[in-house]
């Protein structure tokens, strides 16, 4: 590293946040300039925050950056902007009803006298382009355009601002192969043109592709930074996740016969991205089938399908021989079809409500919960008070509203009240997600009582270590399919996912 | 029936016409620039009756028009600060903070009119003065079209400008780039290094400017006075003027004409025998219809387009 | 975990909206009497007579509740459209609309006394309600503004009330623009003599306590009450989104209707409005402050009478406009509806409670 010219430098940065988690634990690397580096890792390992407190949105506690040799201090955005950092984000910043040329500009628009240079704009914006190889129709409005050419015009906006060192999160998440092999040969060339790129993937087939040197995190901490000739997709896998767990493993059960069924579900985005595709599995009760993999590799989409909150594209779903696919989510439920969702507060509570009143949302108009015309309150309270003292669930009083407690109890109410309706199967996903440690034992305990009480689980979690402590049979997704299944859990170990879940391995025979 | 034909294809119709028009459009190019910034202004009826008022008092005082306009301007932009910062720094909803604007404007105006001009109904102890009218030069001499582009109000010709220069502003420059970003993505905005708040707030206050003007010109306009609550309800037809017409330039513009014809034709059948109340109820009817008409073609377009129903959806249009 | 802190701070985070509304409330009242302090020339009998005065006379009283009845009407309308998250402002016109379409059958009809005021009273709130039906019907199926629409509507139902008081029930005899008077069998009872207060101050305490109950123990109360909090949640869960927000608004112009027809049968006895009154626009203020609970709507209702009686006392006796109630009630809206005012005084109480644990 002596003689490389170093254009930027992390030194010992380390973020903590309120709530106590360490993001960030003393990272270090550098990176040289005109190279594409790549910072990967799985879901938590750090790679977004640091990009965060790269980029001015957050800041670290300690450590320091230095770019091109000078410390360097950014609070905003705006600062780092104006150091020459670009971020491109995994949902893009664009104006959908203006111009191309206008995003570009916005902020720092040519003028002539009092009004907007159109034709400066665009003028400006072809040459970025032509400089660049990043073709883009300047006077299109971005709504119009697809997925890859938007993603242009955000490497375009930060080139116009001068940036030479661009941060890409997770870009090829929403392209199809094809853009995807553009993009490369869009980074490529702006290599040459002396651009630096930090690239954070997950997806290590990409990484080998691309990247000139990789650095990766694991658990907030940097694990090794090397040239990515030097290590294999298998060495990366491993790094990412290799650890040896200790905490006991769930005595195997006794799985039943299916209870859920899924036959070649395939979902894709309006763009013709395949986000879920051809995707074949059953459910069997007495078992916690895990769905481990990264974010975004089709799980989210496979939930929603599951719990009607979207439409698949081709295949269908059935509950004990009846056919749901086609059903509302209200009769999903009433077929027996129980459902925890990740985004809690926006799908799985009314905020603003008591906590009784979201306890009874599926059930308020039948007895005993409620009569013809008035609904037995005084029951309702009873059963409150029973969910809320089985679970342990620290509040008073059941009439308070449900968004005071924290993550971890609306989680509880939320299993106490899809448990309580006596379903056939359970989708779980995130379960412990913003939830605390004592809480995420109470739940990951209800889960297992349920499964040995016979009851079909679906565990989706891109928590490993949740997926290992909880499932009798794991399936791992890549790219919105099944790379692996794991039949026999006992004794297996991170690592051992590890590359199915990179897209670094894939089984042949897949169910 | 030959009567209101001919007198509706006459010059004092046009006349009529351009005379109601004229509120509603200024306040409606007002509320267009707002709503272009994704911050829909609803107290356009209370800026209008605080500047209708202000403007009153101040000529009646000080016996200089211009300085009525200027200082009713002026006190109309403070309403619209003062609706900008309770929704957009202490977090109000807007709407609400709207509504609590135009009560708020009834009860100062009438409260003040009492102790000013000792009468709650009209200012008519007060000698305020008119805003004049323009005889343009040379055009008003061609005939027949002289008549009718010549010899009207200064703020006829001004809501008409004011029609061009708004479009200029939100297409031309960078203060309309912004403006227009910051409605549809204020995320991109901030991520750029605009100030959301600030560009907000900026769109708000020229709605006020505008809406001052359009209530300038009923109080001092063709007549000298201000009556309680004179603005009955033309600050929600120029919003609803703003919705019909997508907050474009000239959809604003049409669709403040098409008000403004009906208008004009219920103030013409009130020369015949016909029930008043009848006739000054079509704009409102009129404001619902297209209301209906727009709401049922946006909803086909977007049902087309995610194939479900918006069925009681939380983001509606407001 | 919460027994160690301060029973202050904890009283304070959980009443935060009660405490915030008081303030308000208090400010508003502060800022009434700046205004006279500083415009007043008799500021003693100014002073006495907004504070003071409702209270200072039988007649008086009663007229506080007098006041209050019509206010508590539209002050439930709007709760319930509230509780639902629909901003239909209409309860101003469906008011206008119940008194005047109940007007008209109370003149056109015979009936026995009780009779009669029943159906008075029915067609009032098949009015009102039936006038709010079609901005409800508009939001469920095209997701159109109802705030827009029920705008539009009060006026409609202000020229459309008047057209049909003034051209068919018009009494030519009297010297004012007013209908015939009602016939006595369809006027309300009073309730305490020497004041003008009547039964309908009754039927509105009762209304009150059953839209409590309706919202808070019935079905129906229970999917407003949802819809309100989290539309796409309760769409989830099965609740026919749609037909609770055309149901809420229906119901909202019924009650507003109720409290026109009561307020011509109470005190009026005949139709003798020429513009919007103006209860409708109040009821927002009630609602408000009520932070949308019926039963909360009473001593609402019974504040906003209490500045209303005050401000009138005080233009007759004082030398001050009544009109200064309608600033208050603006500033007291403003406010209330600042969600961050105060917010940094939460966020504090809030701050040292996380570091304490």
């Amino acid at each position: 590293m002596e003689t490389e010219d170093v254009i930027l430098e992390v030194q010992s940065i380390t973020k903590v946040y309120t709530t106590g988690v360490v993001a960030n634990r003393d990272v270090s690397f550098s990176v040289e300039r005109g190279s594409i580096h790549a910072i990967v890792g799985e879901n938590g390992a750090g790679k977004t925050t640091l990009m965060n407190v790269l980029f001015g949105l957050e800041r670290a506690q300690g450590g320091r950056l230095l770019l091109n040799g000078k410390e360097m201090e950014v609070s905003t955005p705006e600062e780092a902007i104006r150091l020459g950092i670009g971020m491109v984000h995994q949902h893009f910043m664009l104006a959908p009803d203006l111009t191309v040329a206008e995003n570009v500009v916005l902020g720092h628009e040519p003028r002539r006298g009092l009004l907007l240079d159109h034709s400066r704009a665009v003028q400006v914006t072809e040459e970025i382009s032509a400089q660049h190889g990043l073709h883009v129709p300047a006077n299109a409005k971005v709504k119009d355009l697809p997925v890859g050419v938007r993603q242009r015009v955000e490497i375009l906006k930060a080139l116009f601002r001068k940036a030479d060192l661009l941060i890409l999160d997770e870009p090829t998440a929403v392209l199809t192969p094809q853009e995807t092999d553009d993009l490369f040969v869009t980074l490529r060339r702006l290599k040459t043109n002396g651009i630096t790129i930090i690239f954070i993937s997950h997806k290590l087939k990409e990484v080998k592709a691309i990247a000139d040197r990789v650095t990766v995190m694991r658990e907030g901490r940097v694990v090794v930074t090397r040239t990515a000739a030097g290590m294999s997709e298998h060495e990366m896998a491993h790094l990412m996740v290799g650890r040896d767990i200790s905490f006991d493993r769930l005595p195997a059960g006794n799985a039943g016969d299916s209870v859920l069924s899924v036959r070649h579900l395939s979902v894709t985005s309006a763009d013709g991205v395949p986000l879920l595709n051809d995707i074949t599995l059953d459910v069997h009760s007495g078992e916690i089938l895990g769905i481990a993999g990264v974010d975004g590799n089709g799980q989210s989409e496979l939930v929603s399908v599951l719990a009607g909150l979207s439409q698949p594209s081709s295949g269908n779903v059935s509950l004990l021989g009846s056919d749901l696919t086609a059903m509302s989510i209200r009769d999903r439920h009433k077929a027996g079809l129980a459902y925890v969702p990740e985004d809690r507060l926006r799908d799985g509570v009314a905020a603003s409500s008591s906590i009784e009143d979201n306890l009874i949302v599926d059930r308020y108009d039948t007895p005993p919960y409620s009569g013809a015309v008035l609904m037995n309150y005084p029951y309702i309270h009873d059963k409150a008070r029973e969910y809320i003292s089985s679970l342990s669930i620290a509040v008073q009083d059941s009439r308070a509203s449900i968004e005071s407690l924290s993550g971890g109890n609306i989680q509880k109410v939320v299993l106490a009240r899809e448990l309580s309706s006596k379903p056939k199967v359970l989708l779980v996903d995130q379960p412990s997600r913003g939830v605390d440690v004592g809480s995420m034992e109470t739940v990951h305990g209800l889960i297992r009582e349920q499964r040995d009480a016979g009851l079909a689980i679906l565990l989706v979690s891109a928590d490993l270590d949740e997926v290992l402590r909880l499932a009798s049979r794991i399936l791992v997704f890549y790219g919105g399919q099944i790379t692996a299944e794991f039949q026999d859990v006992s004794n297996l170990q991170p690592s051992d996912l590890g590359p199915y879940m990179l897209g670094a391995k894939r089984q042949e025979a897949t169910v | 029936m030959n009567a209101i034909l001919k007198s509706i294809l006459s010059l004092g119709f046009v006349a009529a016409l351009l005379r109601v028009t004229t509120p509603i459009l200024l306040a409606a190019i007002g509320g267009a620039i707002s709503t272009m910034a994704g911050s829909k202004n609803l107290a356009l009826e209370g800026i209008m009756l605080v500047a209708a008022f202000v403007g009153v008092i101040v000529s009646a005082f000080t016996h200089s028009v211009w300085l009525a306009v200027i200082l009713g301007v002026a006190a109309g932009v403070a309403v619209a600060s003062i609706l900008a910062w309770c929704a957009l720094k202490l977090n109000a909803n807007i709407f609400i903070a709207a509504i609590a604007l135009n009560m708020l404007a009834s009860g100062v105006t009438v409260f003040l009119l009492s102790i000013i001009a000792h009468d709650k109904s009209y200012s008519s102890s007060l000698q305020s003065l008119v805003i004049p009218d323009w005889n343009i030069p040379l055009i008003r001499d061609i005939p027949i079209v002289g008549k009718i582009l010549s010899g009207h109000n200064i703020m006829v010709y001004l809501a008409f400008a004011a029609v061009a220069l708004y479009s200029v502003l939100i297409y031309h420059t960078p203060l309309g780039l912004r403006i227009r970003a910051v409605g549809q993505n204020p995320d991109a905005a901030a991520s750029v290094g605009v100030s959301v708040f600030k560009t907000k707030f900026i769109a708000i206050v020229l709605s006020g400017v505008l809406a001052s003007l359009g209530g300038l010109y009923l109080s001092m306009g063709y007549v000298s006075w201000f009556g309680r609550d004179m603005t009955s309800g033309r600050g929600f037809i120029a919003a609803a003027a703003v919705a019909l017409g997508v907050a474009t330039p000239l959809g604003t513009m049409g669709a403040s004409l098409l008000f403004g014809v009906v208008m004009a034709i219920s103030i013409y059948m009130s020369s015949l025998q016909f029930p008043a109340e009848l006739i000054q109820v079509w704009p409102y009817v009129a404001t619902i219809a297209a209301l209906v008409v727009f709401s049922v073609r946006d909803e086909r377009a977007a049902r087309k387009k995610t194939g479900r129903d918006v069925v009681g959806s939380s983001g509606s249009r407001q | 975990m919460t027994d160690r802190q301060s029973p202050v701070d904890n009283f304070v985070l959980r009443n935060f909206r009660l405490i915030r509304t008081i303030v308000v409330i208090l400010l508003g009242w502060f800022l009434a009497a700046l205004v006279i302090l500083a415009i007043s020339r008799d500021r003693g009998t100014t002073l006495r007579s907004f504070f003071l005065g409702p209270l200072s006379s039988r007649v008086l009283i009663g007229s506080l509740f007098e006041t209050m009845t019509p206010l508590v009407f539209t002050g439930l309308a709007l709760a319930i459209q509230f509780q639902a998250k629909q901003f239909n402002l209409g309860a101003e016109g469906c008011f206008f609309i119940g008194a005047t379409v109940g007007t008209a059958f109370a003149i056109s009809t015979r009936m026995p006394t009780a009779l009669h005021i029943v159906c008075t009273i029915a067609v009032g709130a098949a009015a009102g309600a039936a006038w709010n039906w079609l901005p409800g019907y508009l939001k469920a199926k095209y997701g159109s503004s109802e705030l827009v629409c029920s705008l539009m509507l009060n006026y409609v139902a202000l020229y459309l009330g008047l057209y049909l008081i003034n051209y068919h029930f018009r009494d030519t005899a009297a010297n004012e623009m007013t209908s015939y008077r009602l016939p006595t069998t369809a006027t309300l009872p009073r309730i305490l003599p020497g004041t003008r207060l009547h039964i309908g101050f009754l039927i509105a305490l009762a209304v009150a306590v059953l839209f409590w109950v309706f919202l808070y123990r019935t079905k129906w109360g229970y999917q407003i009450r949802m819809v309100g909090s989290n539309i796409n949640f309760a769409k989830a869960n099965g609740i026919n989104t749609g037909r609770v927000i055309v149901l809420a608004q229906v119901i909202g112009g019924a009650v507003a209707g109720l409290g026109g027809i009561i307020q011509i049968m109470g005190i009026d006895q005949r139709f003798l409005y020429e513009s919007l009154p103006g209860f409708g626009f109040d009821g927002i203020v009630v609602t408000r402050i009520a932070l949308n609970n019926p039963l909360l709507v009473i001593p609402s209702a019974l504040f906003l009478a209490y500045l209303k009686v005050g401000g009138s006392y005080m233009n007759l006796m004082g030398d001050v406009p009544a009109e200064l109630v309608n600033v208050v009630e603006g500033v007291i809206i403003l406010l209330i509806s600042s969600e961050a005012l105060l917010e940094t005084w939460r966020y504090r109480i809030m701050m040292r409670k996380a570091s304490e644990r």
